[in-house]
């Protein structure tokens, strides 16, 4: 096996050094010591502080593709038995890929020259001026026509009508009351059954108080498999008599401790539902991290 | 017999090529014969003749100014005679230092743009994200849309700048892509042969 000198880092990534090997008369692919290749990469690699990961992946692709090619030329059989690409076929896809990156190295080498030969126009640089402000041209007006057109422009604009927007959310406690009262009555049900004729939307937001309920430990969740029925069952005894809507533990304070006016859809915003509960975490989270961060500031400086 | 009587003393062409000169004097960027028979309030012919008055007038050897087509409009550069004077004096912060890698990307926008960097990758083989950068910061490639599909990657041109700088009146003057690795045929045979070589 012949010695092969090769700085990787001469090479423009892996077709380059394809390219190069393959146009190299001296070099075939299956004279390529690639063991050799690899631990001179890992060398490179170990003297370095840390891994370009970018560089290790091509470096991946290149050693590879030369396998590839080292393996077809040292047992062709073998290759096009494992391969559901037949070799010539594969040949033939790396021959048009290798080419059309070859006809773009020579162009990035005919620009090369041209730059060069071009050197010795100078010219100037900067930013376009700015094209005039073009002229307004406005038509003779009188006082009374402006006014016209003004007092049309001062009535207050028709309401927007909303009316098309047809997805509407149900509000989230609507379902935690529905679930706990259900929950109240039988020790457990089936999510599927229970939710079967409502809209998409609905069941959503049904999975989303079941969500609710559960983070706030109030149910016990089972599914069997996955798309398996979800069986809900209570976690804790749940006081029948308990009024609706009034749990002793309201996972959504604003829903149960600031009831909406009755008859407004609560929320007709898609945001609006998740986004209080998650909002109210975050300024939770933040707050507990800032008074931790001024009690450790306050002990440090004590 | 309208040609000769334009060149007959109060030549109108002659005044109308003097404010060609000037306008291409204050421009930095070539100016298409459209844009300035715009600004001339002219004629496109009558400014295609004033500009052929001028690129008489400035020509190599003949001014230290000369008038050039460039970038699908004309524009004034420096006479090749004066580039030592004009490069101890200047600098050239567009094609210095141009990476193998950044030509090689140019190349492949210049002749397949506009094209995202994923396409350019899948042609090059390797990641384009750096060369990309640094072609957009010199100015010489530019975004040109997205893809069509939805998220699609961001498209890449060439800019005027890069046609001026590489000296071509258009991208139509870059060399056929036919004409470079026309040799195709020998790579694949080579690969043929490697492909289906039995082992001997």
């Amino acid at each position: 096996m012949r010695e092969l000198e090769l700085d990787l880092e001469a090479f423009e990534g892996p077709f380059d050094l394809l390219l190069t090997l393959l146009l190299k008369e001296e070099l075939e692919p299956r004279e390529v010591d690639v063991a050799g290749i690899v631990i001179s990469f890992v060398e490179n690699l170990a003297e370095r502080d840390a891994i370009d990961l970018e560089a290790c992946g091509e470096f991946l692709v290149l050693i590879s593709a030369l396998l590839e090619l080292k393996a077809r030329s040292l047992f062709p059989e073998e290759a096009a038995e494992l391969d559901d690409l037949e070799p010539e076929e594969a040949a033939e896809e790396l021959a048009r890929r290798l080419a059309e990156y070859r006809r773009m190295k020579e162009a990035s080498v005919w620009l090369a020259e041209r730059l060069v030969a071009e050197r010795d126009r100078w010219f100037r640089l900067g930013p376009a001026p700015l094209a005039p402000e073009p002229e307004r041209r406005l038509a003779p007006q009188n006082a009374t026509s402006l006014a016209e057109a003004l007092r049309g422009l001062a009535v207050p604009p028709p309401k927007v009508s909303l009316s098309h927007m047809a997805l509407r959310f149900p509000p989230v406690s609507q379902f935690l009351e529905r679930f706990r009262s259900l929950l109240g009555r039988r020790r457990r049900f089936d999510f599927d059954a229970e939710v079967g004729g409502l809209s998409r939307v609905e069941q959503a937001v049904a999975f989303l108080a079941l969500l609710e309920l559960r983070k706030a430990g109030e149910i016990a969740l089972e599914q069997a498999a996955p798309f398996a029925p979800i069986r809900i069952s209570s976690s804790r005894p749940w006081p029948a008599a308990a009024p609706a809507g009034r749990s002793p533990a309201p996972p959504w304070p604003d829903a149960a401790d600031e009831p909406m006016p009755s008859g407004a859809v609560q929320s007709t915003v898609p945001f609006g539902l998740g986004s209080s509960a998650a909002s109210q975490e975050r300024e939770e989270g933040l707050e507990l991290s800032d008074s931790e961060r001024i009690e450790t500031w306050t002990a440090r400086s004590a | 017999m309208d040609s000769t009587l334009r060149l007959i003393a109060s030549n109108p062409v002659d005044q109308l090529a003097r404010t060609v000169e000037a306008l291409l004097v204050v421009a930095s960027a070539p100016l298409s014969v459209a844009e300035l028979a715009e600004a001339c309030a002219d004629d496109p012919e009558r400014v295609e003749t004033a500009v052929g008055l001028l690129r008489e007038r400035y020509t190599e050897r003949r001014s230290g100014i000369v008038l050039e087509e460039v970038a699908g409009g004309y524009a004034f550069r420096a006479s090749r005679e004066a580039s030592d004077a004009c490069a101890r004096l200047f600098e050239r912060p567009v094609e210095r230092g141009l990476s193998q890698a950044a030509l090689e990307t140019l190349a492949v926008v210049a002749y397949l743009g506009p094209c995202s960097r994923p396409e350019i990758a899948r042609i090059r083989g390797v990641a384009a994200d750096s060369a990309v950068a640094s072609l957009v910061e010199r100015g010489l490639i530019s975004e040109a849309g997205r893809e069509s599909v939805p998220g699609g990657a961001v498209r890449y041109r060439t800019t005027p700048l890069f046609e001026r700088v590489f000296a071509l009146e258009s991208l139509a003057a870059l060399p056929r892509l036919d004409d470079l690795g026309a040799d195709t045929g020998e790579l694949r045979d080579r690969l043929l042969e490697v492909a289906s070589a039995r082992a001997s």
